[in-house]
């Protein structure tokens, strides 16, 4: 039941996860970020398979910044969202990954970008895009709300338009969000939206 | 004796390896480079051997960053160099990978040395011709540490030293003026060492210095300038203190 999506707006992208960790029945936490911060301009919002999540970001993460110390410049969002599909590829016939990628970064020279990235190796560049059954609610609300070069008030608000109809519409809808943004000034935690804090003793 | 230097793995009757000996020599014609620790700055600075008017200068780094908190400079073959230094990058990103903790300066120190240590010990390759310079930051206790290494693997924690042409010299210097320095002091004291041996001026010097906050900076040739401009009025304004006393008291 892990919704992931995001969407590009004026100079910006934003992205948004869940932040339910899960095993069959239970709930092990409900503030797991699943949105890595990649580099200082790009974000990787990743869900499937907890172990492959964790492990295949931080190794995209790492090797994002081995280019950086070669070469002595960050990697373009596009070169970074093709490294990670053909790491997926390269797998996929092997050892695949089951972990589904919204990439989203901002460069100088071309803007935000948003790449959607399956666990099959499937690349396209999107202005929207939307993982897991969460998807089904928040796509059909972006298809009807998204215009391009939306403003950060009106993206954050057809976020929580989508947050909404997955809380009111899915079967195990999970109880809390994290949103993250990316624009010319980097990659940062923008809110949390929680129903339910995970905090150790509650009032007896 | 000539017949002890072909092959790597093989000691002469009294007990030199001679290739590593050659290695040695290697590292003694490269250029001069210069490490001072201070208290919370760190500085590496390197010869800049008059470049080509045709070359871009800018293509040519010769202090170079290992991780946000690690840097590295070296004496030698820069062919040489630029293996290690890939091998070293790697490794800070693996033990990253692999523990979550970035590496501490003696980790990478020891990891490089270690590599150098290997091509003195398996057949049929030669060494690597160059000695290293690595600064850093400890990634928790924020203390500051300057490493040597050189062709043999061997590898020690310096407060100040130098390695490549007249590095003797530049090591006299040092031993007769260093004391614990912090911020631009640190910056000056590198200066003046490599100054013993380089021609005055900006464009013969590569200087790159090391904050906790700030991580690595190179300097720009005007400031490289600057600062030189300070030092020669510090000299000068000695030389003439020294020449004057009789007129006090």
């Amino acid at each position: 039941m892990e919704c992931v999506f995001g969407l590009v707006g004026e100079g910006f992208a934003v992205v948004a996860a869940d932040t339910s960790a899960v095993h069959s029945i239970l709930v092990h936490k409900s503030n797991e970020d699943k949105i890595m911060v990649l580099d200082s301009h790009k974000l990787i919002a990743a869900s499937g398979e907890p172990g492959d999540r964790v492990q295949f970001t931080e190794y995209i993460q790492k090797n994002v910044a081995l280019y950086q110390f070669r070469n002595g410049i960050p990697l373009t969002t596009a070169a970074a969202a093709n490294f990670t599909r053909g790491e997926l590829a390269t797998a996929l016939r092997k050892n695949p990954y089951s972990v589904n990628i919204l990439l989203a970064g901002y460069d100088k020279e071309t803007g935000p970008a948003l790449y959607y990235i399956d666990y099959i190796a499937t690349l396209h560049k999107v202005d929207k895009g939307a993982f897991g059954y969460g998807s089904y609610f928040s796509l059909s609300t972006m298809d009807r709300h998204y215009h391009s070069r939306m403003s950060v008030e009106e993206a954050i608000d057809l976020v929580d338009k989508c947050i909404v109809e997955i809380r009111s519409r899915l079967v195990v809808a999970p109880p809390n969000f994290v949103i993250k943004i990316v624009d010319k000034d980097g990659a940062r935690e923008y809110a949390w939206r929680e129903t339910v804090k995970d905090s150790i003793a509650s009032s007896a | 004796m000539a017949r002890y230097d072909r092959a790597i793995t093989v000691f002469s009757p009294d007990g030199h390896l001679f290739q590593v000996e050659y290695a040695l020599e290697a590292v003694r014609k490269g250029n001069a480079a210069v490490g001072v620790r201070g208290t919370d700055t760190i500085v590496l600075g390197v010869e800049k051997k008059s470049t080509a008017k045709l070359q871009d200068s800018r293509s040519v780094r010769k202090i170079v960053n290992l991780d946000d908190h690690i840097a590295l400079a070296c004496a030698g073959l820069k062919a040489d160099a630029r293996v290690l230094v890939n091998r070293a990058r790697i490794e800070c990103q693996s033990h990253r990978l692999t523990v979550e903790d970035p590496v501490t300066v003696e980790y990478i120190t020891r990891y490089i040395a270690g590599l150098q240590q290997k091509y003195t010990q398996s057949g049929g390759v030669r060494p690597f011709g160059l000695s290293t310079l690595i600064i850093g930051f400890d990634p928790y206790s924020g203390a500051p540490s300057l490493y040597q290494t050189d062709p043999s693997g061997t590898f020690s924690a310096w407060k100040a030293n130098a390695t490549g042409r007249n590095s003797n010299s530049i090591r006299e210097f040092l031993e007769k003026n260093y004391k614990e320095t912090s911020g631009q002091e640190t910056v000056k004291l590198a200066i003046r060492a490599l100054l013993e041996v380089v021609e005055s001026g900006g464009k013969n010097i590569e200087v790159a210095v090391m904050t906790r906050e700030h991580g690595l900076r190179q300097l720009e040739e005007a400031e490289i300038d600057a600062i030189v401009a300070e030092i020669d009025a510090e000299k000068a304004a000695a030389e003439a203190a020294k020449k004057a006393p009789p007129k006090e008291t």
